[in-house]
């Protein structure tokens, strides 16, 4: 019997409409995630990464210009659900965001218990008390003293009201949690709490997480899969020890080849050029122009090709 | 630039304003300073001619009731037909006569006529007809002139009696039965006689309508499109330099006080609070009565007063965050001096914000001015739009019905206020990114 | 007491040695806590007690997380902020004696290369004028000399060709070309030493390599001093001979890059160096060992070794009472902890 998996996307865009022009962030992006796995999409800025954790939550600006797609969660397809349905039943209860810079988004003058018990309170329909008994529960999760729920935010450290944000995700008991950029604002001691953390809630409460980030070497701290977003698509997916030490594509190589490492003597290599815009993105390959290895065949789109249960884009691999 | 065509509003206050400057350039050249001021506080010399509170002539457009327009004619330019014919023994014969359509529903206000004559003792003699569309002719009066004589048709007591009215101008254009004008070709013939050679008559006939102009006269019978128009480059004068000299003012001390605190700051923080304490139009108002009127003095001091205001500290709380940036502590690694931070790196950040509060701010200047010359204190020479609504207050003129004369400068402050109020409001949401739309 | 042993120990290392270019003794940076109208409150103890020597051509490192003080210590090396006690002394000048103009001309020879590469450039003014500035300021009057200096300087920055570049706005450029105008910037007058405060670590990890290898190659071309200030361990082998860990105000070990990657004496130093994660599949395995509670307050630090609150190894009566002292267990190795204390 085919285990279901937890979240299955397909063929997600979402469009921006500018005032030069339309900006295609998230182009077609197809990957799958199962129960308890935590997933890293890699990429460097400007690859449309946020957009995809905004275009999972639908929450959307006003200037979409299109929003399509298949998000199966739990066999369901999210997509179908009207905004309403969605808000009750998809937005916090099956997935929810920590977004980025979530420590600065703290509102100021609420206490951060108060902060913490709304989404239970206005998605699972419980009681203050009943919401705080939860936030309770959710602190010792994450590692909050609990005489802090009583605190305002700019009581707690930078390391404290992230690990805050976390348990405001957390409340509603969702299956999947969507992490963007968590730790790039934080000390190193503080970063690798907050890995400790997740990967603690991850053993204890069987989350799955959606990590996204540009930090390569800390995003192994937590990663199960790995998939790479360039130019608004998803360039290759694996798991993670297939990934880390010899990865398909030849972004994914040139990107691995340039994170300094500490405990070993490799020169870091770095990409030349720069990524396209979304504004307009070139036909065929998106890389090939900065692509060592491009031949003719580039200059048309290669479709994602499996290869021992990875998936790369790039006609190398056909 | 080019995203101001993106708001309708900004384009329709862009015109306005352009519109405005126009006006402003077409007063100035059509009726260039001097002669404004002539035409101005000219004196009766430059106003005879025209009726007193009389409404713009193109209301007739719009009334069912047509109003008599004004016309002069004299003999001197031959707009009044005359002949002038030497007889016999020294003495002369002149025939001058005007025909002229009269199809209105009103009486005009007055009929004059202005005789000039030269001569060395023996007076010209003068003899005034008047002929109806119904053919009848009514001898108005036979006169000797003096070298400069003003017959008043409705002045001539001798006339009220023979034609038993006591409105004459009236009963000239009107059916002796029914009493209502009679509307076709009237004649004026003047038959005048100078008993010395050389001895010249000159006369000149001036019928005062009810309406005259474009836009009117007032009570000292001015017409109304001096002002009108020479009230827009006053006002866009008085308002731009008002905006700019404050804006700038305050900007460039809110850059000193914040970039040196300690007591700079202090100082200007304690001026800028006794500043808003004091109450803004009445020192204007001290100013005026007691010092002068001219219209630089109060500009001097309109500006003087609002530099230290609310916009200090706002410009303050924004040059407080810039200091901080990093490209100021930039600019400080690597040598640069207060002064040099001052103007080269703080302000330029600045001058974006400028602009929208700049331009939304001209109309409050331009209203300003018009308050204080209706309070009476605008500057005694110069023809504004407020001196408009002052004078015509000051005659009543709402109470006498005189619309047009309250109307005409109020709509141009309207326009002007709004029209850059929409444009100050677009550039805002231009140069503000948070209160833009995309 | 403990002064005169540490000026002992400073010294004898550098009998031989020649003129260091940037000397820093026993510097200490406070800065008054005002509350309203109540007089003051307490100093913020940002630097407390910081020495060391940097020869010319060295580049060294100082790492450490936010609120250890290393900001502050920049800041004072670069002339901002004026030190509250301690000695800097730079190419044989007391900052503590400049003031007004031989302080500005103190900071014309030091190059500042700051974290965020959009910040540091002032978005109104082209690429020209920005190179322009220094050079105006130092009094360079003509124009020509100017543009030469600034081509030259551009030229070794890698931006090429430099007439496109030199009529833009910085928000026309990559975050990576950005930081490179920072940089030439900061090479304009020729300087000895260069500060660089986080010079990557807001930009792209494919773009932070590049940047790195520029300035060390600008910093072998040009045999600058670099003092490189940064939280990412595992840049620093890349472009640094030394390595500065500080904690609260305080330097508390000081080696050679290799010695102290490969073998970290304070357990601060070796908490950081736990929690620096290479990319690797198995960190997911296991969870990393930091050091419980949080960095102190400036205020009112503890007692004694300041980190003592936190170190699973603190001696009870000996590093909640006395501040340690800097010993050397190796060869120009120094440490901060009682734990090397000499027998």
């Amino acid at each position: 019997m085919m285990q279901t998996k937890l979240l299955q996307i397909e063929d997600l865009k979402l469009h921006f409409k500018t005032r030069s022009g339309s900006v295609q962030a998230v182009d077609g992006v197809d990957f799958e995630l199962d129960s308890n796995r935590a997933v890293v999409i890699l990429g460097e800025s400007g690859c449309g990464k946020s957009s995809l954790a905004k275009a999972m939550l639908r929450l959307l600006p006003r200037n979409v210009e299109r929003y399509e797609g298949r998000v199966y969660l739990q066999s369901a397809d999210v997509m179908k659900f009207d905004d309403e349905e969605f808000r009750k039943n998809v937005r916090w209860v099956g997935i929810s965001l920590v977004p980025q810079a979530a420590m600065n988004s703290l509102n100021p003058v609420i206490r951060v218990g108060e902060q913490v018990a709304e989404p239970a309170i206005v998605h699972l329909g419980i009681s203050k008390t009943d919401a705080i008994g939860l936030v309770r529960k959710m602190f010792q999760h994450v590692g909050v003293p609990l005489d802090f729920i009583d605190r305002y935010p700019f009581e707690l450290s930078g390391g404290m009201r992230q690990r805050v944000a976390l348990a405001m995700a957390l409340v509603t008991s969702p299956s999947l949690i969507v992490l963007d950029e968590p730790t790039s604002a934080l000390d190193l001691l503080t970063q690798a709490n907050i890995m400790n953390v997740l990967k603690r809630i991850k053993h204890e409460l069987g989350t799955s997480f959606i990590l996204i980030t540009h930090d390569i070497a800390t995003s192994s701290e937590l990663a199960d899969e790995v998939a790479i977003m360039y130019a608004g698509q998803i360039v290759e997916t694996g798991h993670a020890r297939d990934f880390f030490p010899a990865p398909l594509h030849p972004y994914s190589q040139m990107l691995m080849a340039s994170v300094p490492r500490l405990r070993s003597d490799s020169d870091p290599m770095f990409i030349t050029g720069q990524p396209p815009s979304l504004l307009n993105p070139p036909k065929g390959c998106r890389f090939a122009a900065r692509c060592p290895y491009r031949f003719e065949k580039c200059d048309e789109e290669p479709p994602m090709l499996g290869k021992n249960g990875r998936k790369v884009k790039c006609w190398l691999h056909a | 630039m080019q995203r101001l065509f993106y708001y309708p509003s900004a384009v329709f206050g862009l015109l306005i304003v352009l519109l405005l400057v126009t006006l402003a350039i077409y007063a100035m050249v059509k009726i260039p300073y001097n002669e404004a001021i002539r035409l101005w506080r000219g004196g009766e010399a430059v106003w005879y001619q025209n009726p007193k509170f009389a409404a713009p002539a193109w209301i007739n457009y719009f009334s069912s009731k047509k109003y008599a327009e004004s016309f002069a004619v004299k003999t001197n330019d031959g707009t009044l037909q005359s002949e002038f014919t030497p007889g016999a023994e020294g003495t002369s014969t002149l025939i001058a006569n005007h025909t002229f359509d009269f199809s209105y529903d009103t009486y005009p206000q007055d009929m004059i006529l202005y005789f000039k004559s030269e001569y060395l003792e023996k007076q010209p003699f003068v003899s005034i007809e008047w002929l109806t569309p119904d053919d009848r002719a009514v001898r108005i009066a036979n006169i000797a002139i003096s070298k400069e004589f003003t017959y008043r048709f409705a002045q001539d007591e001798k006339l009220k009696n023979r034609l038993r009215t006591d409105d004459i101008i009236a009963s000239l254009f009107s059916d002796p039965e029914t009493g209502f004008p009679i509307k076709g070709q009237y004649q004026l013939l003047i038959t005048g006689t100078t008993f010395e050679p050389g001895s010249t008559i000159n006369a000149e006939y001036v019928f005062h309508g009810q309406v005259y102009g474009l836009a009117g006269t007032d009570q000292a019978r001015r017409d109304l499109m001096v002002p009108l128009l020479w009230g827009a480059p006053i006002a866009l004068t008085f308002g731009l330099i008002a905006s700019l000299g404050s804006s700038v003012l305050t900007m460039i001390i809110a850059a000193v006080g914040t970039w040196y605190a300690g007591w700079v700051d202090e100082l200007i923080q304690r001026i800028t609070e006794i500043n808003l304490v004091l109450p803004f139009l009445s020192i204007l108002i001290m100013v005026g009565t007691f010092y002068s009127r001219s219209i630089w003095v109060i500009l001097g001091a309109t500006i003087a007063l609002s530099i230290f205001t609310g916009a200090i500290k706002s410009f303050r709380s924004i040059f407080l965050q810039v200091k901080e940036s990093m490209y100021i502590e930039a600019a400080r690694a690597y040598g640069a001096s207060g002064p040099r931070i001052v103007f080269l790196y703080l302000i330029p950040r600045m001058i974006p914000l400028l602009i929208p509060g700049l331009v939304s701010s001209v109309p409050a200047f331009v209203f300003l001015e018009a308050s204080l010359a209706v309070l009476g204190l605008g500057d005694p020479v110069l023809p504004t739009w407020g001196k408009i609504i002052q004078d015509a207050n000051s005659n009543g003129a709402l109470y006498r019905g005189y619309y047009y004369w309250i109307l005409e400068p109020t709509v141009l402050l309207m326009i002007t206020g709004l029209g850059f109020a929409m444009l100050g409001f677009a550039l805002d949401r231009i140069f503000n990114p948070k209160l833009r739309e995309i | 007491m403990i002064t005169d042993i540490r000026e002992v120990f400073m010294s004898t290392q550098h009998i031989n040695a020649p003129q260091p270019l940037l000397s820093i003794r026993d510097l200490h940076v406070w800065y008054e806590l005002r509350r309203f109208g109540f007089g003051h409150a307490g100093y913020v103890k940002a630097v407390d007690g910081v020495s060391f020597d940097l020869a010319e051509g060295e580049t060294v490192a100082v790492v450490g997380e936010s609120g250890c003080g290393k900001s502050s210590l920049m800041k004072t090396i670069l002339g901002l902020n004026i030190p509250t006690r301690g000695e800097v002394v730079f190419d044989n000048e007391h900052l503590s004696e400049l003031k007004g103009n031989g302080l500005r001309r103190y900071r014309f020879k030091i190059g500042y290369v700051q974290q965020d590469p959009y910040g540091a450039l002032p978005p109104f003014m082209t690429v020209q004028k920005i190179l322009e500035e220094p050079l105006i300021i130092s009094g360079v009057k003509n124009k020509q000399a100017r543009l030469s200096r600034i081509h030259k300087v551009m030229a070794e920055v890698k931006l090429h060709p430099v007439e496109d570049y030199l009529p833009k706005f910085p928000h026309m450029l990559s975050g990576g070309q950005q930081q490179r105008i920072v940089i030439a910037r900061a090479m304009l007058r020729e300087p000895k030493l260069i500060v660089a405060d986080e010079p990557v670590s807001m930009l792209d990890a494919s773009v932070r390599v590049e940047i790195l290898k520029l300035m060390r190659a600008l910093q072998e071309s040009h045999g600058l001093s670099v003092i490189y200030i940064t939280h990412d361990l595992s840049t620093v082998k890349y472009f640094s001979a030394r390595i500065f860990v500080m904690y609260a105000g305080n330097m508390i070990e000081k080696a050679e890059t290799r010695r102290l990657l490969e073998n970290p004496l304070h357990p601060y130093t070796h908490a950081l160096l736990a929690a620096t994660s290479d990319p690797d599949a198995r960190n997911a395995d296991s969870f990393k060992e930091v050091p419980p509670g949080e960095p102190p307050s400036l205020v009112n630090p503890p007692k004694g070794c300041r980190f003592h609150p936190r170190c699973a190894k603190a001696i009870a009566g000996l590093c909640n009472e006395k501040e340690p002292m800097d010993f050397e267990p190796e060869p120009n190795h120094f440490v901060a902890c009682w734990l090397y204390q000499p027998q």
